[in-house]
């Protein structure tokens, strides 16, 4: 007699799952229950069907006319609100009650919808099934409407692009700093993000959403965290699946975050079985076909009493959006014990990292160019050791073949119409003729044939190629580059960051071909002071990528605790204030010291103090002193003529003007002023950054002294008649020198460098003093602000301890 | 193992870090990317510079006081240094930390 086998979920499981078992025959009388009123379609084929690619019956697997010549009872449309396990039968929507011998769960998941205010409005879906797809490409055909897709892991993206496909103004808002970050690293989300915003699709990445909007019931927008509106007639939220399993839950199966089942996919009952999305495997959840092809496999032969055992192997991923071009499969993690291989070509926007752990590839990312992708995929479940040929690893299976070690043969291997310099389309065999022609030099090679003239990222190529063709003759010059994760000099880092107008870290890293993932602890200070300095509007400055006293704005002292210096405008001060740092210093145990700029130090205050603190000093007036910072420290200043009988210019109002337009403003290295009111020099203007000294006719203003390491007069820069002309002068020479010099180099090294010429040429165009003025207003408009009392505000809790768990010990 | 809830991953910024006060002292939860986090000791050996104030990448943490660099995952660091690393892990976004293995005698 046949047995009766009832299949709860009609998806992309029990499809492959009955197509296996009819396979195999034996006598079964099927019922197959779906709540979609279909059929099985290849569900991860829906993107192709919402950007207008394919059309449902291209997906469709397994049709009710498939079904019916198996002799299927089909069950569409229907759900099963019940199983009865003791009497082995489950109830139908409608009432009826079916006997099974053995009953299969497939519910598959359900779509995360964020408990937002305004979820449940009409117009916010989620993208899961055909319906949610109809309801995307029914919008495209109305002019002018726009969607807002909230996730930015592969199944947003699949609908952000296929929304774009139909014409649909679409946005994309990710919680996380870069896109599909569970798949890819910062530099391939950095280039996906490049390519979709290159598309038009707006995208917000590190973004928190506050609320749906609506009128009427139906969704009008999506107001975000820091306040902003973006308007919608769509809300999808595309954010992650939950296993169905409330079904198995009341009939009593064990259930985990999913269906518990065995590597026979049998439950807690023998003759219940579960796979697919709805089930837990050895605490595993499953979400991709590969693994859950394997299921349907292994149930179809558990069902009919033959061995088989699931076991779990790696799987790929790739992103369906036509043009994007990734893949990503394995642990693409860092670590300690492992070893990255990277290549970055940035002119053609490809990525590859390949992650080895004993000499065996343990995980790869690839965006741009993933034809090798499933040759190391291959070999990362083969577990091959590469060791014999990590040397050309990275170029991929047409490189293979033998290659000896040896990383010149790489470039010898290299055909002659490789390309070398992707700006300027120079080819090997251009170079090397070059070469043999007489060009021995980098120099030479560049005026020649243009190769590494433009961006440069291809010197290293071009000087193995020119060491391969003149063999020892060539000894490959060593330059000064900014640390071991780059190869570029600070100079060209700051000339690229402009040239090629790099806003972010990631796109640092990526366009310049960082060899690290996301730096070090010398190149990230550096490049974040650039990118900040550069584009002060755009970037959003990387507390992470600075040092603690910048992080923390105080300085670390030997045992851990922090000095705090009030700013003390031009150095005067009042009794108020006095009182307040008097009263600060004895609540927060705090020593007095009286620095060389004119302030007051309180040394030895805790980092769980430092909030309580500067509010304290916040609410008596005082902001931050800067004493911490690579920025504008102090302006030293004397009394002037309104107390000296020598005093020739009012010094200390001077003095409190520059700090109040200068203040807040971060600098290449620390920036230090003084100002005198009569050549006596009291305030020792003559050895600072910038000093003026003061005099019958005016203010000389000098640059480039120095009083630490080196001791240095100023250079005269300009005789300024008036105030305001000596406050536009100094104001152009910060953001020149903020602007052009290397990070970690005062103004007198940077002086040094260009010489005081160039800068007082550059500085003598008004148009250009001009311009640098509303430079350095601009960048003030972000950064002349008080952060102590930001961080007070938004920030306090950075400063406190995570959790204290050593109080519950002691009970 | 006995793990103790300590707080969020997002409490702690990418590439920053926060400390938990625990039996055997200062530990430094260290965030190394969006979805990973390392716990070690807070204390260079060096010079007892606080390791949570210190710049994260990649996998490392470089100490704030002299740079010293240090592996999340081993403890490893320059000069031979040594620190303690403790048993992590993320669940739905909860950070779980061994109490076993900070001094935390057993609930049960």
């Amino acid at each position: 007699m046949a047995q009766k086998l009832i299949v709860i979920g009609a998806g992309m499981a029990s499809g492959r799952m009955l197509e296996h078992l009819f396979e195999q025959g034996g006598d079964w009388d099927v019922t197959l229950f779906n709540a979609e009123p279909r059929g099985t379609y290849n569900r991860i084929m829906l993107s192709p069907v919402l950007s207008g690619e394919k059309t449902y019956e291209q997906i469709e697997t397994h049709n009710a006319q498939w079904y019916d010549d198996q002799g299927v009872t089909t069950r569409f449309g229907e759900k099963v609100v019940a199983i009865d396990r003791a009497a082995k039968t489950v109830t139908a929507e409608n009432g009826d009650v079916l006997p099974y011998d053995k009953l299969v769960i497939a519910t598959g998941s359900n779509p995360f919808i964020i408990p937002l205010p305004g979820h449940d409005l009409e117009g916010v879906i989620a993208y899961r099934d055909l319906e949610d797809t109809y309801r995307m490409m029914e919008l495209g055909k109305t002019e002018g409407s726009s969607a807002v897709v909230i996730g930015g892991g592969l199944l947003g993206l699949e609908a952000a692009a296929g929304l774009h496909a139909q014409g649909v103004d679409t946005t994309v808002v990710h919680i996380m700093g870069h896109l599909m970050e569970r798949q890819l690293d910062e530099s391939a989300g950095y280039l996906l993000r490049k390519e979709l915003v290159g598309r038009g699709i707006k995208v917000l990445c590190a973004t928190n959403s506050k609320q749906i909007l609506g009128e009427n019931g139906k969704v009008t927008g999506l107001e975000l965290d820091n306040g902003t509106v973006l308007p919608c007639d769509l809300l999808v939220m595309a954010v992650g699946i939950r296993p169905n399993v409330a079904l198995a839950k009341e009939a009593g199966l064990a259930t985990g975050r999913a269906i518990h089942v065995d590597a026979t996919m049998q439950t807690s009952d023998p003759d219940i079985l579960a796979l697919g999305e709805c089930v837990e495997l050895d605490g595993m959840l499953f979400g991709l076909v590969a693994p859950i092809y394997d299921q349907a496999k292994v149930a179809a032969k558990t069902l009919v009493g033959e061995a088989a055992g699931y076991v779990h192997r790696d799987v790929s991923t790739k992103l369906k959006v036509t043009g994007c071009d990734l893949f990503s499969a394995g642990d693409f993690a860092e670590g300690e014990d492992r070893e990255d291989i990277v290549f970055r070509d940035p002119a053609r926007g490809v990525y590859k990292r390949i992650v080895l752990k004993d000499n065996k590839i343990l995980g790869a990312v690839m965006y741009g160019d993933t034809a090798d992708g499933n040759w190391f995929f291959g070999m990362m479940k083969d577990g091959t050791d590469v060791s014999d040929i990590r040397d050309t690893l990275i170029f991929g299976p047409a490189f293979q073949g033998g290659a000896s070690g040896d990383p010149l043969a790489a470039v010898a291997a290299l055909p002659d119409d490789a390309e070398i310099c992707g700006c300027n389309g120079i080819c090997k065999s251009t170079i090397v003729n070059a070469v043999k022609n007489g060009a021995h030099t980098l120099a030479d090679v560049r005026a020649t044939t243009k190769a590494s003239a433009s961006c440069g990222t291809c010197t290293g190529l071009v000087e193995q190629v020119m060491a391969v063709t003149l063999g020892d003759d060539f000894v490959i010059p060593a330059a000064q580059s900014i640390c071991g994760c780059s190869d570029h000099t600070h100079e060209d880092i700051r000339r690229l960051i402009k040239a090629k107008a790099l806003k972010s870290e990631a796109a640092v890293w990526q366009e310049l071909g960082w060899k690290t993932a996301n730096g070090c602890h010398v190149c990230r200070p550096a490049v974040n002071y650039y990118l900040l300095a550069d584009w002060p509007l755009e970037y959003q400055d990387n507390l992470q990528s600075r040092f603690v006293n910048e992080r923390r704005h105080a300085n670390i002292q030997k045992d851990g605790t922090y000095s705090v210096v009030p700013r003390m405008w031009g150095g005067m001060t009042t009794p108020d204030e006095l009182r307040a740092i008097a009263d600060a210093s004895e609540k927060y145990g705090a020593k007095l010291h009286v620095t060389g700029g004119q302030r007051i130090d309180l040394l030895g205050v805790k980092k769980e103090d430092l909030t309580a603190i500067w509010d304290d000093l916040n609410a008596a007036g005082m902001v931050s002193g800067h004493a911490y910072s690579k920025g504008l420290r102090t302006v030293k200043t004397c009394v002037g003529k309104e107390f000296c009988r020598f005093g020739t210019q009012d010094s200390s109002g001077l003095g409190i003007q520059l700090e109040k337009k200068l203040w807040g403003s971060w600098t290449p290295h620390k920036v230090k002023l003084g100002v005198s009111g009569c050549p006596r020099n009291c305030a020792e203007a003559t050895c600072k950054d910038i000093g003026v000294v003061c005099v019958d006719s005016g203010y000389q203003i000098g640059v480039a002294g120095a009083a630490g390491m080196d001791v240095k007069e100023t250079e005269r820069l300009i005789d300024a008649k008036t105030e305001a002309e000596a406050i536009e002068w100094i104001a152009a020479f910060m953001q020149l020198y903020r602007e052009n010099a290397k990070y970690l180099d005062r103004p007198y090294k940077w002086v040094a460098k260009v010489g005081l010429d160039w800068v007082k040429d550059t500085l003598s165009n008004a148009e250009e003093r001009a311009a640098l003025n509303e430079r350095f207003e601009i960048s003030q408009s972000v950064y002349r602000k008080d952060p102590w009392a930001d961080h007070v505000k938004n920030h306090s809790e950075q400063y406190q301890p995570l959790a204290d768990i050593t109080l519950e010990a002691a009970e | 193992m006995s793990w103790i809830d300590i707080g969020h991953l997002n409490d702690i910024p990418v590439r920053g870090s926060r400390v938990v006060k625990t039996p055997v002292g200062c530990v430094a939860i260290v965030r190394s990317s969006e979805t990973e986090a390392y716990a070690i000791g807070n204390t260079c050996p060096h010079k007892q510079g606080p390791l949570s104030e210190g710049i994260v990448h990649g996998k490392k943490i470089t100490c704030p006081l002299h740079n010293a660099v240090f592996s999340l995952e081993t403890g490893e660091g320059t000069d031979g240094h040594q620190i303690p690393t403790f048993p992590l892990k993320i669940e739905g976004g909860r950070l779980l930390l061994d109490g076993a293995s900070v001094g935390k005698r057993s609930a049960a």
